[in-house]
């Protein structure tokens, strides 16, 4: 879902006169009408000088639990990519209820770590940066 | 076809997937500030009720009827910029 201060009626415009055009269909999740920057403020993302909620990007798990955030300033556009990425580490960890942990730079099929007390001072026998 | 009423954007003071704690002491019908948990990577999302463009529609989103999804929530100054 994506939220700014735009009415849901500006949202309408720009998907039918830009974002359509961008993609197949138009945008194919809710779009977000954050008029008064509330939502903003209950994410810590509004700023009150600009009057805008700044780029903020939230993952939330399918128990509502916020597994990562993500916050920049407006000058500065994300890498859906990364977004990606996090939430197949994020749904790894889950399968595995916790047993197995992606490190830094992890792909699906990339190593994965498995933490407990025979880890610690052993990680890098099983993984290097060059690893990622 | 009965049009639903679309409010504004409201956190509902709770996290996801629970009820708003009632405040039974309170005798003002309703409060302007509504207290959210901040927020915290491990924690539950603030829960919240929104105005929305959707597939064609204006709708009333509400987060925590996506609960057993993974949802990417994704702020950005505004319409017609980059995200």
């Amino acid at each position: 879902m994506s939220v700014s201060v735009d009415t849901q009626f500006v949202h309408k415009m720009w998907n039918e006169t830009e974002l359509s055009k961008m993609v197949d269909g138009g945008v194919p999740f809710p779009m977000i009408a954050d008029a008064a920057g509330h939502l903003g403020k209950a994410y810590g993302v509004y700023d009150d000088e600009a009057g805008v909620d700044v780029r903020g990007r939230f993952i939330i798990d399918p128990d509502g639990m916020v597994q990562a955030m993500e916050v920049l300033t407006p000058p500065v556009g994300r890498k859906v990519e990364e977004s990606l990425r996090q939430i197949k580490a994020f749904q790894h960890v889950r399968k595995t209820s916790g047993a197995e942990v992606t490190p830094s730079g992890w792909e699906p099929g990339k190593k994965i770590l498995k933490p407990g007390p025979d880890l610690v001072g052993h990680v890098w026998e099983v993984w290097k940066p060059g690893d990622e | 076809m009965p049009e639903k009423a679309i409010g504004c954007a409201r956190p509902t003071g709770s996290v996801v997937g629970e009820e708003p704690a009632k405040d039974t002491e309170s005798t003002e019908p309703e409060r302007k500030e509504v207290p959210v948990n901040k927020i915290m990577v491990g924690r539950k999302a603030p829960d919240f009720t929104a105005p929305a463009y959707h597939a064609g529609e204006f709708k009333q989103v509400k987060l925590s009827d996506s609960l057993g999804k993974w949802v990417v929530l994704c702020f950005y100054p505004g319409d017609f910029t980059f995200v």
